[in-house]
């Protein structure tokens, strides 16, 4: 993608997590990306264009930053963008009622030389906490245009349009820290030769603070001499400063923001609590919190996943439109022109790629999928995974995640494989590392869990143990993970947004994004895998399988049809539990061996797009490593789980 | 007058632990494991300190401002040893036991107004209040905290960062978690929220424990 050659001039969006980047970005290109309440949901880069005045204008929407030197990976991502892109213009959007906290960075972006345009972003939230902001007088004194939004109603979008259209490189006001500082980053600014994207100062107080990129980047454009002049005065300053050299930098940072901010905000008093307020102070007691916990799990996932989505929705979908409109007459069109055997087998036949491929991925994947994307989106919308982080960061603490880590857990309740990739925002590879192999392992995604909900129900006994037996597996894995795992312990830390009410349009089509992104990963994955299975049954390999593969079934006391279910698991989780629904309708499987099949088929290998998820975020060992740990996890579990059911006849 | 031996000082802790804050009267010479006609029980009962009677030992009024000042540098000590220096266990007992010989002349004062006038020990006896601590609550001094020792609701100013590696004080930063800035714990349990400015963050103890607050009075 970065190699197309765009001459058109580019804006860049930058901000920190959760001020309206994601709203202004849709606002200017008129494209939709994923806007949330949740701190770090955008790992990636958004490109979009916007035209201003007949003029066309790349807009990068990056994931947020607190400050230009990055912690997490989602930080690094965006500071990239401002190290190797020329933009036109780079927009600052912050959040007014947090200006003060959020105008350091703008400092830094001014600092960097960079072109920078403030966007004071959520006036009315700040007018309603009696804030009153004075942006002329800010402008004056940063030196940049600086604009007031509200961005939700697209207010102060002609004004920042124009902005961005006349914007000229204009001489910033320089500002200075306190004297020794200012001579120890002189001193290093006079040692540096190299061309850089950020100014010699940013370069060089960035070297200070030991930004990792920063100094690959000085080490590549410096002359070797150079380099090491640089390295041992900085060893030297680093050193000198070795007590506060941080807090110095961002100290000296505030008090020339209190300079700018000096007479720009008046503050009324306006001390009431509101609803929102106080409803977020019962989501985050855990008294209250893990009652509202349940009562979110009960009623968004069971009842509207498990109930609405592969109850109703499944049943008159594949029930009621597939059995009695779409396939008689697909079958019938097919048995009149296709004479050829293998033809209709492929088309038609028990694996063919019209029922099984596009059946399952319509009818029976597709509507569970979308309600719980549905719902995700409506929780993230509210700012309630914020709080959940929170109440559950003790107990993860203890399976080696902090309560940042929920996120990717939850959403891997509905696809695994974006999980997969959300884990990146996680702060220590170990954290992710844990976090991949409790997603491949234990975690349903949401289509399985449908198929799964539905086989169980009809024994409630079954489904209890199933999910005991996953929640105590999760557990205890995770738990051994974290003593076993070498690395450092994650600290916790998180922004707990105000809670919102939900736009209906922006949940709306958040959910229709998703489902559109899972639509079409899975559907060619789904048409791929009807086709090897098809070749695989001609040509007899499927067989050949399904009996290497049946006496690890059989050891686990499933019969040797089941073998095929997990077989089909291996292209897609769901895939095999719904081979499991086949089995289980002919009336083949006794309820203990639903249980134990239900269970290994959760535990075993993730499916083919999230393997290849795994591969790409984890590398090669690690991935293989997880998938040999999880197939063997998966059987040994099984078959424990049968011994147990079998001695203590639970359910018999 | 001299100092007192540091195995007269064992024993006059040893009193004031089980006669003054535990409900024994007098104390067995046995339970003390001295013999009547020791060298420190000489020296106390010298100085009226303390008084034998049969086989039991009394702590005598003259004696307990010494006993009191006593039990309070051992358990200064322990803080010290325990707290700051992070040695824990037998090997933190004793060495407590060795160092609270060495708080005297004002060096108790120091380290207690070093510690922040801790009012209980590490294994939560009351440490009693010497005169630097009647002295600092008089001036209503505020006393710095970390952001743990907060009730909920309470307000402070953010005084210092005692993060050691600089990941965490750069994610403290982050947050406008600055000395200077005002701070209001809103919660405790499960994870700490605190909220600077117009924004609420939720931390864990390993951060919380290192923000240091100057509580208002």
């Amino acid at each position: 993608m970065s190699e197309q050659q765009d001459t058109s001039p580019k804006v860049v969006l930058v901000g920190n997590p959760n001020v309206g980047k994601s709203v202004l970005f849709n606002a200017l290109t008129g494209a939709y990306t994923t806007v949330s309440n949740y701190p770090g949901t955008s790992v990636e880069v958004s490109r979009g264009y916007c035209s201003i005045k007949e003029k066309r204008y790349e807009i990068l929407d990056t994931p947020g930053m607190y400050s230009m030197m990055p912690i997490t990976e989602e930080e690094r991502v965006a500071r990239k963008i401002l190290l190797t892109e020329a933009p036109h213009a780079v927009v600052h959007v912050i959040d007014a009622r947090n200006i003060e906290r959020m105008l350091p960075m703008t400092l830094q972006l001014i600092e960097a030389g960079l072109p920078v345009v403030l966007v004071v972003n959520i006036l009315d939230e700040a007018e309603r906490l009696g804030m009153q902001i004075n942006l002329k007088l800010l402008e004056k004194n940063l030196g940049v245009p600086v604009l007031g939004a509200v961005m939700k109603r697209k207010q102060g979008l002609d004004e920042l349009l124009q902005a961005i259209a006349a914007y000229a490189t204009v001489p910033h006001k320089p500002f200075s820290y306190v004297v020794d500082l200012e001579d120890d980053i002189n001193r290093l600014v006079r040692l540096i030769h190299g061309q850089y994207r950020l100014s010699r100062r940013a370069t060089s107080i960035l070297l200070l603070q030991k930004d990792e990129d920063i100094e690959q980047l000085v080490a590549k454009n410096e002359r070797y001499e150079d380099y090491q002049c640089l390295t041992q005065d900085v060893r030297e300053i680093t050193f000198r400063r070795r007590a506060d050299l941080h807090l110095q930098i961002s100290l000296e940072r505030r008090k020339v923001c209190k300079r700018m901010l000096d007479g720009v905000v008046t503050q009324t008093v306006k001390e009431e609590e509101p609803l929102s307020e106080r409803l977020s102070k019962l989501m985050m007691n855990p008294w209250t919190g893990a009652p509202i916990l349940l009562l979110v799990v009960y009623l968004g996932l069971y009842k509207f996943v498990g109930g609405f989505g592969a109850g109703t929705m499944v049943d008159f979908l594949e029930g009621n439109i597939f059995e009695n409109y779409i396939n008689p007459p697909v079958v019938a069109l097919a048995e009149k022109h296709l004479t050829a055997n293998w033809l209709y087998e492929l088309l038609v036949g028990e694996y063919g790629v019209w029922t099984l491929g596009v059946r399952y991925a319509v009818a029976l994947v597709l509507p569970i999928v979308g309600a719980f994307f549905l719902m995700f989106s409506l929780l993230e919308d509210t700012g309630y995974f914020p709080r959940l982080a929170l109440l559950v960061d003790r107990l993860f603490k203890r399976i080696g995640m902090s309560g940042r880590a929920v996120i990717p857990i939850v959403l891997g309740f509905g696809c695994d494989t974006m999980a997969t990739l959300v884990t990146r925002t996680l702060e220590t590879k170990r954290e992710r590392i844990i976090a991949t192999i409790l997603l491949a392992l234990a975690i349903p995604c949401s289509a399985q869990l449908g198929v799964i909900l539905g086989l169980l129900s009809a024994a409630p006994l079954a489904l209890a143990v199933w999910m005991v037996f996953l929640t105590l597996i999760f557990l205890l894995i995770g738990f051994l993970s974290a003593r076993l795992l070498p690395g450092e312990s994650p600290v916790f830390y998180m922004e707990i947004p105000p809670l919102r009410l939900p736009q209906f349009r922006n949940v709306a089509i958040k959910t229709l994004r998703r489902m559109q992104s899972y639509f079409l990963e899975i559907l060619p994955l789904f048409l791929v895998a009807s086709v090897i299975l098809w070749a695989g049954k001609m040509t007899g390999v499927l067989q050949m399988f399904v009996s290497a593969m049946a006496p690890a079934v059989g050891a686990i006391g499933l019969p040797a049809e089941a073998t095929t279910a997990f077989v089909f698991g291996f292209f897609r989780r769901d895939f095999g539990a719904a081979g499991l629904y086949d089995l289980q309708m002919s009336g083949a499987l006794s309820v203990t061996q639903l249980t134990v099949a239900a269970a290994t088929l959760t535990l075993f290998v993730p499916c083919v797009a999230q393997f290849l998820m795994m591969l790409k975020e984890r590398g090669i060992k690690t991935a293989l490593g997880i998938l040999v740990f999880v197939t063997l996890m998966a059987f040994s579990s099984g078959w424990l789980l049968n011994k147990f059911l079998l001695v203590t006849g639970l359910l018999a | 007058m001299d100092r007192l031996s540091e195995k007269a000082e064992e024993i006059l802790e040893s009193l004031w632990v089980m006669t003054v804050e535990g409900d024994n009267v007098g104390c067995l010479l046995t339970s003390l494991k001295v013999e009547a006609n020791s060298e420190e029980l000489l020296e106390l009962t010298r100085r009226s300190y303390v008084e034998i009677k049969g086989d039991r030992v009394y702590l005598r009024k003259e004696g307990r401002p010494e006993a009191r000042m006593t039990v309070r540098r051992h358990r200064l000590a322990e803080r010290l040893i325990m707290d700051i220096l992070g040695i824990v266990g037998t090997e933190g007992n004793d060495q407590a036991c060795a160092f609270e010989h060495l708080l005297r002349q004002g060096v108790d004062t120091k380290l207690c107004t070093l510690l922040n006038h801790p009012t209980t020990c590490p294994h939560g006896n009351p440490i009693p209040p010497g005169e630097c601590c009647e002295r600092a609550k008089e001036q209503g001094a505020a006393g710095i905290v970390p952001l743990t020792e907060l009730r909920p609701r309470e307000t402070g100013e953010i005084a210092y960062l005692a993060a050691s590696d600089d990941k965490k004080v750069q994610k403290l930063m982050s947050m406008g978690v600055l000395p200077g800035s005002e701070m209001t714990l809103v919660q405790k349990f499960p994870s700490y929220i605190f909220k600077v400015g117009h924004s609420q963050f939720a931390v864990d103890d390993l951060l919380a424990r290192d923000i240091y607050i100057r509580r208002s009075v």
